[in-house]
């Protein structure tokens, strides 16, 4: 029975192996680990999870498979009092909010979509990761504008004392959260392995000495690979409205790893790229810098980092005049290609949840624009966006 | 503290998971691989471990420039080159100059023992992959003199990690591993009493108030862990300070009595200091 329970962590993308798993059936024949779910809890995350940022994920898949095994989610659905699905009882909405619901066909499909959720939950064992209530990963329970989903798991009568893994104590080691104070370091550190990635080859003379001895005498000579902290980063950060806090944050990790990097630049835009971007605030409409400047001014190999939600009007991307704050004659679009032209290693990293993404048309296109190369504002997003980084999206 | 009580090692406190962790690794002869916090007691855990067994306790600090065959020995040919030149008889039998390492001697001992290799994420990167085969199988070759080491009685292998680099699958894949989570009030009481058993209810009451307070401010660079907090606690008790002077109740009007043990740079003391300036300036206005 517990090769379900594998199973559905795998499918919650935790790459658990077959020796792992191994190990954990003789353990269990051992004795180690047996007595009570507790016990069983602390032995197979101890054997099977080698990583605390995934503790939480494992948390999940443990407690749905074992909540489970009592009663069925359909039972549950059940439970559910009417008025909570009743569509004139629902909260007050945002325009975003309202643009995500029909973006997923309407009220009633999205009462559909979470019918048939729950009923695909029950089948699938109660694996996976798009768990109506656990916050995030489903459309159900963003924000509160699903309430559902949460109370679909907090209020039945059926709930049992809050076990270690329903405490969700480890949610905030999990890299797939958006970057905040607590995970600030974590991400630091990926950026300062970004900035020592670079390597050059040298004579390592201690070695060659050593090893020539060793040799008898007979020259035998050993390279090493130099650490070289050259790496130069051109930041633009979209500043106003939402994104100040995250602008904000993203700045600061940066200014933080600034000493392991060769340069670091800043400028600010507003909501897309155009004719210029600015380095204050304040004398946003004097003191800009036009990218032409930016092309003159920065080489070819500075790594070009473009923070911002991406989320507006497609206007204010592909039309000329779309830009909110002022007439202009190119669209944005354009500029952003002349942008990239100029720093072909380049990535944009979004604050907003990347399953929300595709809800919002210009991430689509911005997205298309970078070739891809957009990834959430998260230290598992930075590390991706390292690697995207190290490769130019045009060819030199 | 006077000599006897220093000589008395404080008992160390393992949570359920914790306990379960280190009884499954010896069970199943797995290597214990810890992570947590800095100071929240890794290295500590493994001398607990082999003291209360009774087992001797074999440590090898890992530093940026260890590699994993130090572990196991080291052929010291650059004195076999000068005694060579010097004409010492030594030089015709290469084992002179085998240089045994800590895994060598642990596989060695007669009786069951701890390995404890510590911070192993300070070595390069490849370093644990260089080892697995050897902390597997549980023994290594030695090219040198066609040797083939093997353990008498497979050790228990602590190993301790600051995640300052990741460490490879592979390695992953054959240890069991534990995070050392910051401890709760109640554990911390425990732990504090079991270093400092005569320390004063009321003084350790505000104290710990005053640190779990001080992590919580938002913005610190480093924050006080529970080695900090000891160290505090020492020097609160050599002084026989009260409760009162601690100003528990105000943590945000002054700065906590000797907080150079708790605060480590001086960011964080400024930090500080601002949030106390701006708070007595708000007292003041209201």
């Amino acid at each position: 029975m517990l090769l379900d329970f594998f199973e559905n962590l795998r499918r919650a993308q935790l790459r658990v192996t077959l020796p792992e798993y191994l190990t954990l059936l003789d353990a269990l024949s051992k004795g180690v680990g047996t007595g009570s779910l507790d016990n069983l809890y602390t032995t197979s995350r101890m054997m099977l999870i080698k990583d605390e940022t995934l503790y939480d994920r494992f948390d999940q898949v443990f407690g749905a498979y074992w909540e489970g095994r009592e009663l069925s989610f359909n039972t549950l659905f059940e439970d559910i009092p009417e008025e909570w699905l009743d569509p004139t009882q629902r909260p007050a909405l945002s325009a975003e909010d309202m643009a995500a619901v029909e973006a997923m066909g309407g009220w009633d499909k999205l009462m559909e979509t979470l019918a048939e959720r729950i009923k695909e939950q029950d089948e699938a064992h109660h694996g996976g990761s798009k768990w109506v209530g656990t916050g995030g990963t489903s459309p159900f329970g963003h924000s509160g504008y699903n309430p559902l989903g949460v109370r679909i798991g907090g209020n039945s009568k059926h709930r049992r004392a809050t076990k270690v893994w329903q405490e969700r104590k480890y949610k905030d080691l999990d890299n797939d959260l958006e970057l905040g104070t607590r995970n600030f370091k974590m991400a630091l550190r990926k950026l300062r392995k970004m900035a020592k990635s670079e390597r050059e080859d040298k004579l390592d003379l201690d070695t060659t000495i050593r090893q020539t001895a060793h040799n008898g005498g007979l020259l035998d000579i050993h390279m090493t690979g130099e650490r070289k902290n050259a790496v130069k980063v051109l930041l633009l950060l979209d500043v106003g409205g939402s994104m100040d806090w995250h602008a904000r944050i993203t700045s600061e990790l940066f200014s933080a790893a600034a000493s392991e990097f060769g340069r670091l630049e800043y400028y600010y835009f507003h909501n897309f790229i155009y004719e210029g971007v600015w380095k204050e605030n304040q004398r946003r409409h004097t003191d800009r810098v036009s990218i032409d400047e930016l092309q003159r001014t920065y080489s070819r190999d500075h790594r070009l980092i473009l923070v911002g939600d991406a989320s507006m009007s497609p206007y204010e991307i592909v039309a000329p005049g779309g830009s909110v704050e002022h007439w202009n004659e190119e669209p944005g679009a354009v500029w952003a290609q002349r942008l990239l032209q100029a720093f072909p290693h380049c990535v944009w990293l979004n604050p907003e949840p990347k399953v929300h993404w595709g809800h919002t048309q210009s991430i689509g296109i911005v997205q298309q624009l970078m070739g891809d190369r957009m990834q959430p504002l998260t230290v598992h997003g930075i590390q991706e966006a390292i690697v995207q980084l190290k490769k130019p999206l045009v060819p030199s | 503290m006077n000599n006897d009580a220093a000589s008395t090692v404080p008992e160390y406190i393992r949570t359920d998971a914790l306990e379960q962790a280190i009884n499954a690794a010896r069970t199943l002869s797995r290597p214990l691989l810890i992570k947590g916090e800095p100071g929240t007691g890794k290295t500590e855990l493994a001398i607990d471990v082999a003291r209360q067994a009774g087992l001797t306790l074999h440590s090898w600090h890992i530093k940026s420039t260890t590699r994993a065959q130090q572990g196991l020995y080291e052929y010291d040919a650059v004195s076999r080159l000068r005694d060579s030149q010097l004409g010492d008889a030594r030089v015709n039998d290469i084992s002179n100059y085998i240089v045994k390492g800590v895994l060598w001697e642990a596989f060695e001992s007669a009786e069951p023992s701890v390995v404890l290799i510590d911070e192993i994420d300070k070595a390069d990167i490849e370093f644990p992959n260089d080892l697995l085969q050897e902390i597997d199988r549980m023994s290594f070759d030695v090219y040198e003199t066609k040797q083939t080491i093997e353990a008498i009685h497979r050790p228990l292998v602590i190993i301790t990690s600051n995640n300052e680099k990741e460490l490879p699958d592979a390695f992953l894949r054959r240890c069991f591993f534990h995070y050392i989570e910051f401890p709760d009030r109640a554990t911390m009481e425990r732990i504090v009493h079991a270093h400092h058993p005569n320390i004063k209810q009321d003084l350790l009451r505000d104290a710990l108030t005053v640190f779990f307070d001080l992590r919580e401010l938002p913005g610190l660079k480093k924050k006080p862990s529970t080695s900090e907090l000891l160290d505090w606690l020492k020097l609160l008790v050599a002084d026989d300070l009260s409760a009162q002077s601690l100003g528990a109740n105000d943590l945000r009007t002054v700065l906590p009595k000797l907080h150079g043990a708790l605060l480590k740079n001086e960011q964080d003391v400024h930090l500080f200091e601002r949030l106390v300036f701006l708070h007595r300036q708000r007292t003041r206005t209201q």
